[in-house]
């Protein structure tokens, strides 16, 4: 292969090379000559973003809806620097993304040039790793080095810059063979020693939790877990980015732990004597103040990367390795063994606790709209089968509780860095990734304003999302606070988002249908029509109560045993019935 | 606190420093000393870090050290299972009453003078942290116009290598697509 070709050329080819269909971004100066060859690839679908941080938001909903790499292309400068918040986003995430950059010719860079920003940099804390290439001939090796680790171990965000200059140099195009990554090298068997102490500890234990985290999807374990689940009888809690690896129709499922989880999940890792963590970190929305977290378990903590064991709680039994490995070998030894644990008084005590204290919601005595029960009607008529993506709020938490999932890579949400806006891109990226899937945005007003300029990406490019504006007029997580924590002073959470804009109006500016639904019983019809329009985007604006608050809650930095399932109102655990 | 010295292998490719010094920063790690230079193989450097910090953050710190794609192995030197090593370069006041009395200094701590001139001299010394402020306290009353101090840098007793872990190249996944032309 020894034919000239520009390193744009090479770029583009190597992407194809890489299994690449399709990338997210704008062009711009130093990224200009890559598109030229872009434009002819048959094989890579480019679609043309009104905002870089859209784009990188669209590559993770694809990432995360199809488990595969989600890619985005940015010029220099700015276009690079409004891929910051995606790419921080995807490294909190574990999302496996790939992020190509223009940047000013090699022998501009550090002049301050135009349009010139130091985005390896500014990304080093926020990527997996990344990368500066100024010679065309290192272009192929870095885009598969980017690929292998942005999708192998922990999967995470990888940009490539690449200079101006080299994308206009002649090279020649040679894929490699075998990469040079001397310290890169995942463990992803975990040691059979550690599986058979975890075991031990199973089969001893009087009250385990299965406390599952998004590891277990991105691992693609959801199968095995199952079967864990129904060999050991043991509930499962599953965090807020594993929300879909285990049924919530499954009886043994006690829902999301956490500031707003279940109170039967949030008392299931709290009372516990061995917590089983596969594939989560320990996160403090998910343990509350530390010091008093789920102080009589054990803990046996199973996660693809070693940094993350130990990290916030002590790992009793440390497992390092891909959770469909450390489930597969669990289940083998247990069943090898028998799977004789008995924890039927605990079973029983989550069961009356779930009974007890189920999710729930007050219907506004006004005659108004409540949100839960917006999202609750959409779950059950969109479905288990559909994609849903959320921005960061209320509205999520709500999302997380009652659309109900049955399986995994249904639910996209920006779950660590907590991106507002995250929803409309993320819905668009599941849509370009899953064409065949109903893609639901549910979103809130304050969210929905800070990136919907992609529904004019949706429109023009057959992208037919559907959004759920979740709309109580204000930024209603910070108003909850501070209707709890601040004396009801609500500063600068009025968005006076049902006066302005027109939501409706604005959908229909943007080539997409409008619909707008304010009270109970117009919701069901109004949802059906939505799902009826499979050839447009369309976006709903339900005018919800704005009062309505997530429950149940821990406060920020209080211990689980505060939780309260409603405003004043806290849970009674009898313990002796364990 | 205690003191730890890391020895890390790294790549030797542009940015590596920032990266680690970055992360040190990041997670909260103060780095008391660190020094940089090459090894006996072209592709790769060797890091000496010194760490204040506690046993299990002084944990999480390798563990995140070792999640940097260009860190290739990370190993705990303790005192004394490794030689540790630094440099001192100092500029000590020395006219011709007291020339004399600072020679001697010199010598007894078999540092070496490695610049005159009528009014100071400059004096290098090799050793480890305590030999070094052990003569600079000497040579303080004679007035110290200038300080220069490297890094240290550590290496295990013995006959092992630390780079000895052959560096195996990864295959590859083969192009999803077949790549026409």
């Amino acid at each position: 292969m020894s034919e000239q070709v520009t390193g744009a050329q090479s770029l583009v080819t190597s992407l194809e090379a890489a299994g690449v269909t399709d990338i997210f971004g704008i062009p711009g100066g130093a990224i200009l000559p890559a598109y030229d060859p872009l434009m002819d690839s048959t094989r890579i679908r480019h679609i043309l973003v009104r905002h870089e941080q859209g784009a990188g938001h669209a590559a993770q909903g694809y990432a995360a809806a199809t488990g595969k790499v989600g890619v985005c292309m940015a010029t220099s400068g700015p276009g690079a620097t409004n891929l910051v918040t995606p790419l921080a986003d995807a490294h909190m995430d574990s999302v496996p993304m790939v992020a190509v950059t223009g940047q000013v010719s090699a022998a501009m860079i550090g002049t301050d040039a135009f349009q010139e920003a130091d985005i390896r940099g500014i990304t080093m804390p926020i990527t997996k790793h990344n990368f500066l290439v100024t010679d065309p001939r290192d272009i192929p090796h870095t885009i598969a080095e980017a690929f292998h680790i942005a999708s192998t171990g922990r999967p995470g965000p990888v940009l490539v810059d690449v200079a101006k200059s080299a994308l206009q140099a002649m090279t020649t195009f040679a894929w490699p063979s075998e990469l040079h990554l001397p310290g890169y090298r995942p463990v992803t068997t975990p040691h059979a020693k550690q599986i058979k102490e975890a075991v031990r500890l199973i089969k001893e234990a009087r009250r385990p939790v299965l406390y599952v985290g998004g590891g277990v999807i991105r691992a693609r374990a959801s199968r095995e877990l199952a079967r864990l689940a129904a060999l050991t009888g043991i509930p499962v809690v599953t965090t807020l980015m594993a929300r879909g690896a285990f049924p919530d129709s499954n009886p043994q499922h006690l829902g999301m732990p956490g500031m707003h989880g279940t109170v039967a999940a949030v008392a299931g890792l709290q009372k516990s004597d061995l917590i089983i963590s596969l594939g989560a970190r320990f996160d403090d929305r998910v343990t509350g103040n530390l010091d008093s977290f789920a102080p009589n378990a054990l803990v046996i903590h199973a996660d693809i990367d070693p940094a993350e064991i130990g990290k916030n709680r002590h790992a009793d039994v440390p497992i390092v390795g891909d959770c469909k490995e450390v489930i597969t070998q669990l289940v083998a030894l247990l069943e090898a063994e028998g799977a004789d644990g008995d924890y039927e008084a605990w079973v029983a005590f989550l069961a009356g606790l779930k009974q007890s204290y189920p999710l729930g919601y007050d219907t506004p005595a006004d005659g108004s709209l409540a949100p839960q029960y917006v999202i609750e009607r959409l779950g059950a008529i969109a479905g288990p089968e559909a994609i849903y993506a959320s921005g960061v709020g209320q509205h999520q938490m709500w999302a997380a509780h009652y659309v109900g999932y049955e399986n995994p890579n249904t639910w996209i949400n920006s779950g660590g860095l907590g991106t507002m806006g995250y929803a409309v891109p993320a819905a668009m990226g599941a849509k370009v990734g899953m064409p065949d899937s109903t893609v639901w945005a549910i979103d809130g007003d304050g969210c929905f304003q800070m990136t919907n300029q992609e529904l004019a990406t949706c429109a023009i490019n057959d992208i037919p999302i559907k959004v759920a504006i979740i709309n109580n007029e204000s930024l209603g997580m910070v108003r909850q606070w501070q209707t709890l924590f601040y004396n009801e002073r609500y500063s600068n959470t009025d968005l006076h988002s049902k006066r302005i804009p027109d939501f409706v109006k604005l959908a229909d500016a943007y080539g997409c249908v409008g619909l707008a639904c304010e009270s109970p019983d117009e919701v069901d019809a109004t949802i059906e029509k939505a799902m009826a329009i499979d050839d447009q985007p369309v976006v709903v604006d339900f005018r919800v109560h704005r009062d309505a608050m997530v429950w149940p809650m821990v406060a920020a930095g209080t211990s689980n045993d505060e939780i309260k399932y409603a405003r004043d109102l806290a849970p009674q655990f009898d313990e002796d019935d364990i | 606190m205690t003191r730890h010295t890391l020895s890390v292998l790294v790549e030797n490719k542009p940015g590596v420093l920032a990266r680690i010094a970055g992360l040190f920063s990041r997670r909260g790690f103060n780095i008391d000393s660190l020094a940089v230079g090459p090894t006996e193989h072209p592709e790769v450097s060797r890091m000496t870090i010194v760490v204040n910090v506690e046993e299990s953050p002084l944990e999480q710190v390798t563990k995140q050290l070792n999640k940097l794609v260009e860190v290739i192995k990370i190993v705990e030197l303790d005192g004394s299972g490794s030689v540790n090593r630094e440099l001192l370069l100092v500029k000590v006041r020395a006219d011709a009453s007291t020339r004399g009395a600072v020679l001697d200094a010199v010598q007894l701590f078999r540092a070496k003078v490695v610049d005159v001139s009528p009014e100071a001299v400059t004096v290098q010394a090799v050793g480890n942290a305590d030999k070094l402020a052990d003569l600079l306290k000497v040579l303080e009353p004679f007035g110290i116009r200038e300080l220069v101090q490297s890094g240290m840098v550590a290496i295990g007793r013995g006959s092992r290598s630390i780079s000895e872990r052959p560096q195996r190249p990864v295959a590859v996944p083969a192009p999803l697509s077949a790549i026409a032309n």
